[in-house]
């Protein structure tokens, strides 16, 4: 049968499949019985490429073992979009199950066929196929040479029920894991093709920098060349340290015209990020409103604001690129990009080039958490490619380059008002967040968005960051609605539509904001009327998925102690993007000097659980990035430069400050999968908050949470 | 100008020749085809690139070849017996104790050099004793598991 988007079967047909219905687009097996995968998500570090490998395996009943997840590429394999917004299981994970079922069902047919037998009375199992009286087996490897997997998938084929899975919902080991314990190449700056360069750019010391001069004599008469395109400045060698040191010459060699006063005042990002012009984001607007409006609720009026820094994605691999022209003028690239395809529209858009003669092939690189200068990177390597067709030139960034000219996540100022009862019941809500956009990935807004891009003699346009749509989430006002009943609501996001600063997607988007915003004011909210926070969180919400969450984390933490010696307790939670993971955080933290965070107690609501291990390990590491951005985070700049450019001046939490950290898994194995990797950003961020204020009354609505914050907050409360 | 070396790595003599000021690190990754000590920083702050020299453990990034000719490095590939894993590898692995994995080499040779030192830490002095390393996806709790447990069953 033809596939067909909305299809009435019994499950709908995932998105990936309509795009890339074709079965070896994505599943071939070989006659060792070896079956290879490639989808069009890619790992960052999460592990998705295990927990879709079992997926695989479940449904064709082979094991693990004989399953390889091959990487990403455009021209092999489907194109998914992007690796992003927690969607891979959902999105990828449906699709593969269904595709892979499909190719089970083939090779059921075939061996029917040639035992001519009634299909219905064959099975699978741990690779064989097989009558179910177990007299005639045979094995995929065996039928693999006459199965043609050239056919379009069906959706008429039924996945396992969750009863029948045996390798879903087990804490399988990770596919990559043995590579990288054992220090085996693996990663992206790893590669070494025949007749590899390598590059380095000269990046401006500032946004807004161009190049006046360079002495281009200092790197002298070896083998480095020099490639300069307006205020684009590399240099490329087969030496990597030559490289190196040539581009520090370099460096050191030129003089710039660069933009004093084109950036806002780092200590006061509310008036920058309220100044405007901005797009208005209307997300909901119920007919009575508290501000003066007909019909506003009478009830007693708070008002709070809460902000958060420009953050950076810090991976700890500065992001690598690598491009190679072939002699007939086709390119191909090597990216640790979290969407292949659209990078390469963007490069082919960039340089005008057919896209069809455009390849590129994901390879891994350190956890990026978001958009970081992988594909920028990648663009780079292109350009310094140029100077040397048929070689791969190889591009690292620096450390500072990676600091300071990756895309930020946007600073952003949330105002939340709200009306009350005498009991302190909910009445109305009106919330307003101020932000730069979330998105600036390639081909947004229709230009490449390639950094270099911006430096060249033709200079591309750079349109301020865009936001994700509503429906996919949104950005500015991701999470902005919150889970409670809370009256009449008024809420509004406001996208700043002019920044010298570039912002892009940072993991979870605006929901860390809008998170620590809501949890925070409704910690504020349950203080006024004198009652206890999860107490008031559960008597204003109805969701029982949400209410299993709150109180699973609270019984498991001990929730209802009193503070004391400095050591308080707070709660914070969320259901991330409003449909997917369930989150709740209850934090021990400790206020005597600086904030420490003891012990995190989450509980995980995220459906049916592909890899048990796989999801407390990104629930783990979410909540300890977050408690890092929450506790230390904060892009430092001057008018002119950005000044965090190394780990000094933009520390990250260390060893010795990570909290323990306990997770509980609400299991719903009869409920469809969702990604876990963003879920405890945001709570974990307000559970912190509130801690804080349960240990020394103090409220510090701004982050990050430093001393200085602490005292500041402890100031603007007794003035 | 360039000058040769000689250096002992994971047991091996090696000879190359290169510029005295070329990292350590560039040379393990170029010449000698040890991918493993990653490039985070080229500050010394990181700790992906550490690797041991004559014992001591230092960032291979921010070591020149002047200052490791004649030396004995050790590096994450020298940590396995053959196909026998380190304990601390084995540990990390057990525990799952990666993400992304970018970090685990420095973190893996810096705990295998504390375990000699501290044969049965506890879960302090494995954290204080990896304070230089950073971990950016936050498995920094698994890590410190593994390196216990490693230097319980050792």
């Amino acid at each position: 049968m033809t596939l067909v988007a909305g299809h009435p079967g019994p499950a709908a047909v995932p998105k990936s499949l309509v795009a890339n219905p074709v079965l070896s687009n994505w599943v071939t097996v070989a006659d060792d019985g070896i079956v290879a995968v490639r989808v069009g998500k890619v790992d960052l570090g999460q592990g998705i490429l295990t927990a879709l490998g079992q997926l695989a395996a479940e449904e064709l009943d082979v094991g693990l073992e004989h399953i390889r997840m091959l990487p990403a590429h455009t021209d092999k394999g489907p194109d998914e979009g992007l690796t992003a917004g927690s969607m891979s299981v959902a999105e990828s994970g449906s699709a593969l199950r269904l595709v892979c079922a499909n190719v089970r069902a083939l090779f059921l047919h075939e061996a029917a066929r040639r035992w001519q037998v009634d299909v219905a009375g064959l099975t699978t199992d741990n690779s064989y196929i097989k009558t179910s009286d177990g007299t005639r087996y045979t094995t995929y490897a065996e039928l693999a040479g006459t199965v043609s997997l050239d056919v379009d998938v069906s959706a008429d084929v039924a996945t396992k029920s969750g009863d029948d899975m045996r390798v879903v919902g087990t804490s399988a080991a990770r596919l990559d894991l043995p590579d990288k314990i054992a220090g085996r190449p693996r990663f992206i700056s790893d590669m070494r093709l025949p007749g590899q360069l390598f590059g380095r750019v000269v990046r401006p010391p500032s946004p807004g920098s161009r190049l006046r001069d360079v002495d281009d004599s200092v790197i002298g008469q070896g083998e480095v060349r020099l490639v300069r395109d307006g205020s684009f400045l590399g240099v490329l060698g087969g030496d990597e340290a030559e490289v190196e040191r040539a581009a520090k010459k370099l460096r050191a060699a030129c003089s710039w015209d660069e933009s004093p006063g084109l950036l806002p005042s780092e200590n006061d990002l509310v008036t920058f990020l309220k100044r405007g012009p901005h797009e208005t984001i209307p997300v909901i607007e119920e007919s009575a409103v508290v501000d003066g409006g007909a019909g506003a609720p009478e009830g007693k009026r708070l008002r709070a604001q809460y902000s958060r820094p420009f953050l950076a994605h810090a991976s700890i691999a500065p992001s690598c690129g690598a491009a190679r022209w072939e002699s007939d003028g086709r390119l191909s690239v090597w990216s640790h990009s979290q969407g292949i395809h659209r990078l390469r529209d963007a490069i082919a858009q960039a340089l005008d080039l057919d896209v069809t003669k455009v390849s590129v092939e994901h390879v891994e690189n350190a956890g990026c958490y978001g958009h970081n200068a992988a594909d920028d990177a990648a663009f780079d390597a292109v350009l310094l490619a140029r100077a040397a067709p048929t070689h791969p030139v190889q591009v690292q960034w620096s450390r500072w380059d990676e600091l300071t000219w990756s895309p930020l996540g946007s600073a952003m100022v949330a105002d939340a008002d709200a009306t009350v009862d005498d009991a302190g019941r909910i009445l109305s809500w009106t919330y307003d967040v101020w932000s730069q956009g979330h998105t600036a990935r390639p081909g947004y807004s229709g230009v490449p968005g390639l950094l270099a891009g911006a430096h060249l003699e033709r200079a591309s346009r750079y349109p301020p960051a865009t936001d994700p749509p509503l429906p996919a989430g949104g950005g500015t006002t991701r999470n902005a609605v919150p889970i409670y009943d809370v009256g009449h609501r008024r809420i509004t996001g406001h996208r700043q539509l002019s920044s010298p600063i570039r912002s892009s997607a940072l993991r979870s988007l605006g929901s860390f904001l809008n998170v620590f915003a809501i949890e925070s004011f409704m910690d504020e909210l349950a203080a006024a009327a004198g009652r206890d926070p999860l107490e008031y969180r559960l008597a204003h919400l109805r969701d029982d998925r949400a209410r299993e969450v709150l109180e699973t984390a609270a019984t498991a933490a001990g929730w209802g102690g009193d503070a004391h010696h400095d050591v308080g307790h707070g709660i914070g939670f969320a259901r991330y993007k409003s449909k997917g993971a369930y989150c709740a955080v209850v934090a021990e933290i400790e206020a005597e000097h600086d904030i420490q965070v003891r012990k995190l107690t989450i509980a995980v609501d995220v459906g049916r659980v592909v890899n048990p291990c796989g999801v407390r390990n990104q629930i783990e590491g979410g909540a300890t990035q977050a408690t890092s951005w929450t506790l230390k985070e904060r892009v430092r700049f001057d008018n002119t430069r950005i000044t965090s450019g190394d780990w000094e001046s933009y520390p990250i939490l260390r060893f010795s400050e990570v909290p323990d950290i306990h997770v509980e898994l609400v299991g719903r194995p009869d409920l469809p999968s969702v990604g876990a990797g963003e879920a405890a950003q945001g709570p974990t961020a307000a559970a912190i908050a509130n801690a804080v204020t349960h240990a020394i009354g103090v409220r510090v609505r701004d982050m990050p949470l430093t001393r200085s914050a602490v005292v500041a907050a402890i100031e603007s409360e007794n003035p | 100008m360039t000058q040769a070396f000689t250096l002992t790595v994971n047991g091996q003599a090696a000879r190359v020749t290169t510029h005295p000021d070329t990292s350590l690190l560039s040379v393990l990754r170029n010449e000698l085809s040890l991918p493993g000590s990653r490039f985070g920083c080229g500050l010394g702050q990181c700790g992906a690139c550490i690797v041991r020299v004559d014992g001591t453990v230092v960032p291979s990034c921010t070591t020149p070849m002047w200052s490791a000719d004649g030396t004995s490095v050790v590096t994450v590939e020298g940590l396995a017996d053959g196909d026998r894993l380190h304990p601390v590898q084995q540990a990390l692995l057990d525990e799952q104790a990666a993400q992304c994995g970018f970090c685990i080499s420095g973190i893996a040779v810096r705990a295998a050099a504390l375990l000699e030192s501290s044969p049965h830490p506890d879960e302090i002095t494995v954290a204080q004793a990896l304070e230089g390393n950073l971990c950016r996806c936050g498995v920094q709790r698994r890590i410190v598991r593994a390196v216990v447990k490693a230097g319980r069953t050792s």
